[in-house]
């Protein structure tokens, strides 16, 4: 079973540098999206069958667990949840692409770039140590880049250019982050520091220096607040399968979950660090909100949904840190908390690419992004509406969708917690997001055709099939909560609570 | 000697980063930001020197002829960072590629470098 | 641009670029016993591609290698340092240095290092195609007109 892992990350890379040899052959060159379709199914099906065994760690190289200065590729309970939403969403968006990147010239070139950063992503999730995560975490990041720039019109360029330079300056805070907590404890390995840092002296300045800088790259790097600025401009800026990675994946992977498993894991949940973690999410959740409201661009309304359901999830694992960080700590309350924030980000990641796929295929559909030029869309286009509102009724938190669940659940761990005004700022959230959405169907779903959706038909076949995919899935994961509980949550909040255990398997102390 | 050494990397990342936030024209943002790229990695390497007080510098890593690895790991430096370095600055490289073709087709479209003027994204 | 530099210029890329090439491949393959390895090698052989596209123009340099050449190599040599990476499942786990008889590094040797060497030369090819291939792009744009006039001169 170990030698499943490094082939997550393999397979991608593989076919992206198949795609780009192909493409030289011209008989070859229309099979390249057929050709990343199957890797990334072959890569879901192996981190599905990854669930039924324990704890994986794999020393890359044969550099055994004597010494762990070498590579160590770790899956635990948490990466195997983060290995699963990232394949499933990338093999949604590679079979909507299929159609959708027809009108660009060299559709093997998204699919290459596109492969490197899913395979990239999956390093992130099943890296095991420090550098290895820095890498990953830029190999997607530039992979982003590029994408978001795929179009190379004037607008998307501008907000590839934007995101390029925040990128980079969050990614060598989190470079600056990683060489301190190197010079204090000479280790890489994640479980190495977490054992060697207490000797540093936890409340050190040093380590509040590497905190500092690896918290606030990672915060850029999931779009909080007041770190959000590439966000708003980036993900509506990228053909609409891209958005659905960014939006849907890429913020995950690389902020929140890299943000969680630097504060529990490496670094040790301690007061000061949740209260960092829930001032960003209140603060994202509560302004990506109120901005989102007063939208009329389509993807820009649901690109600042994305920074406040993001707050969600960071607000509530920064609860989890704040009762895990006590003398006496309640595990089965942060256990809660984090099954709630964990549910979330899969919920998110269903309902957010549902949404920014079902924008694609009414901006190919339509051409247009503006709501007040749309109009009637349930009569014309009928798949692609209904999509549409399930996606908006999972995000709104309307029962028995899957959002519904996932607030409820973060809503009372909040309240369980001892933080009432944040439960009573969170139902507020969820209430702008429902208004948010009800102004979404009125305009671009409600009443007679109109404007440019007067003529529009139905989109095609496989961009209708991706987005029934999500769709049943949003319904799907709703019903099932008691066995996903058992299942995958609960050793996946096992995994981010119990940093003993990395240890006690990886090496000697 | 030592701290002086790392004050004045910092001072460079500053540099770097005042480039990136004060200028107005994308070529000199790019300049910046390599800037700020590269003093976090002289950082990195510099964590990773070791003087052998008054022995003299540390050696560099390399096994000379004759040297046995015991030896080696008594006078070298740590060449863990090293590797990191290597590795961070060849995404530097690639990073620097692209901005570079990016500020090109930006100036395609737009006819200006300068950001006051590329602004068509707006709330 | 597209009509080269002197002939000062000329003469001395043509003399020199040959070295470089092979003083690239050098340090790629001597990359265990002294200072270098498979990215240096390829940056510096990819230099020489540079050095004849701003000699010479991009024209004369596409009759050397074009860019859906580099595609290739670029993609082959990434695709075999994964495929070394692989080979090492046989050899008991991920990217296990299978060479064994020379798996340890002895000063001065060049066969001696197992896979290190045979990495160092895909990183070479890989480095140096898709650093000259971005270059050769790159070098593709002209001085477009502007839409509306020179811009100004900005800080």
């Amino acid at each position: 079973m170990m030698f499943i892992v490094p082939l997550l990350v393999i397979l991608p890379l593989g076919a992206a540098f198949c795609a780009v040899a192909m493409a030289e052959v011209s008989f070859l060159k229309r099979w390249t999206g057929s050709l990343a379709t199957l890797a990334v199914l072959a890569n879901l099906v192996l981190a599905v069958l990854l669930f039924g065994t324990g704890d994986l760690k794999l020393f890359v190289g044969g550099w055994g667990p004597a010494n762990t200065l070498g590579i160590e590729m770790v899956c635990d309970g948490l990466s195997k949840l983060m290995a699963v939403t990232i394949n499933l969403v990338s093999l949604v968006s590679f079979i909507f692409a299929g159609p959708y990147m027809r009108r660009f010239t060299k559709p093997w070139l998204f699919d290459a770039i596109l492969l490197i950063m899913i395979g990239a992503m999956n390093g992130v999730v099943l890296a095991g140590d420090l550098f290895n995560l820095f890498v990953f975490l830029e190999v997607a990041a530039i992979a982003s880049y590029a994408l978001v720039a795929f179009g190379c019109e004037a607008e998307e360029l501008e907000a590839a250019f934007k995101y390029l330079v925040l990128g980079t300056v969050g990614s060598a805070f989190i470079l600056m982050g990683v060489t301190v907590l190197y010079s204090l404890t000479g280790q890489l390995n994640m479980a190495k520091v977490h054992m060697l840092l207490p000797k540093a002296g936890l409340g050190s300045p040093a380590v509040l220096l590497a905190a500092a800088a690896l918290l606030s790259g990672l915060a850029l790097k999931a779009a909080m607040v007041p770190f959000h600025a590439w966000l708003p401009d980036a993900h509506p800026s990228a053909p609409a399968p891209v958005s659905a990675m960014l939006s849907g994946v890429l913020i995950k992977a690389s902020g929140v979950y890299a943000m969680a498993r630097i504060v529990f894991n490496v670094l040790g949940p301690t007061p000061q660090y949740a209260a960092i973690l829930m001032t960003l999410g209140a603060a994202s959740m509560l302004i990506g909100v109120l901005l989102a409201v007063g939208q009329w661009d389509l993807k820009r309304l649901l690109a600042y949904h994305s920074i406040s359901q993001m707050g969600y999830v960071v607000l509530v694992i920064g609860a989890a840190a704040q009762v895990a960080a006590r003398p006496s700590p309640d595990m089965a309350l942060a256990g809660l908390c984090l099954f709630g924030g964990l549910f979330h980000l899969l919920n998110h990641a269903l309902f957010k690419s549902l949404l920014f796929l079902s924008s694609g295929s009414i901006e190919h559909q339509t051409g247009t992004r503006e709501l007040k030029k749309m109009g009637g869309l349930a009569r014309r286009m009928k798949v692609t509406s209904f999509c549409c509102r399930v996606g908006a009724l999972s995000i709104a938190g309307v029962p028995p969708f899957n959002g519904f669940f996932s607030k409820l659940i973060i809503i009372v761990a909040l309240v369980l917690t001892g933080h009432g005004v944040l439960a009573a700022l969170a139902v507020f959230v969820a209430f702008v997001t429902l208004i948010s959405f009800v102004k979404v169907q009125r305009y671009a779903l409600e009443g007679p055709p109109a404007g440019l959706a007067a003529q529009a038909c139905e989109a095609p076949a496989l961009m209708c099939a991706a987005m029934v995919i999500l769709a049943v899935l949003c319904v799907a994961t709703g019903l099932a909560i008691v066995p996903l509980r058992e299942h995958v949550f609960g050793p996946a909040a096992d995994a981010l609570l119990s940093a003993g255990r990395l240890v006690s398997m990886g090496g000697a102390p | 000697m030592g701290t002086a050494i790392y004050i004045l990397a910092f001072a460079v990342l500053l540099i770097g980063l005042y480039a990136v936030v004060a200028k107005k024209n994308v070529i000199k943002i790019i300049v910046g930001l390599l800037v700020f790229d590269y003093a976090v990695n002289l950082l990195l390497v510099l964590v990773g020197y070791r003087s052998l007080g008054s022995e003299g510098w540390g050696k560099p890593p390399i096994l000379a002829e004759g040297q046995t690895p015991a030896q080696l790991a008594a006078t070298a430096v740590d060449p863990l960072p090293q590797a990191m370095v290597l590795t961070s600055i060849v995404i530097g490289l690639g990073l620097t590629a692209l901005m570079v073709a990016m500020a090109i087709r930006i100036y395609e479209r737009y006819g200006t470098f300068d950001t006051n003027q590329i602004r068509k994204l707006r709330g | 641009m597209s009509q080269g530099m002197t002939p000062i210029v000329k003469n001395t890329a043509r003399l020199v670029s040959g070295f470089i090439a092979v003083f690239g491949i050098y340090i790629a393959l001597t990359g265990h016993i002294s200072p270098g390895g498979g990215f240096a090698g390829g940056v510096i052989l990819a230099a020489s591609v540079v050095l004849i596209v701003l000699a010479f123009g991009r024209e004369t340099a596409e009759r050397i290698i074009t860019p859906s050449q580099c595609h290739l190599w670029d993609a082959a040599g990434a695709g075999l340092f994964l495929a070394v990476a692989l080979v090492g499942y046989f050899a008991g786990g991920f990217f296990v240095n299978f060479i064994t008889p020379i798996s340890k590094g002895q000063v001065g040797k060049l066969f001696s290092g197992g896979t290190i060497l045979v990495s160092n030369l895909f990183i070479l090819i890989k480095v140096a195609a898709g650093l000259a291939g971005a270059f050769l792009a790159l070098a593709a744009f002209r001085r477009a007109g502007l839409p509306d006039g020179h811009p100004k001169e900005v800080c």
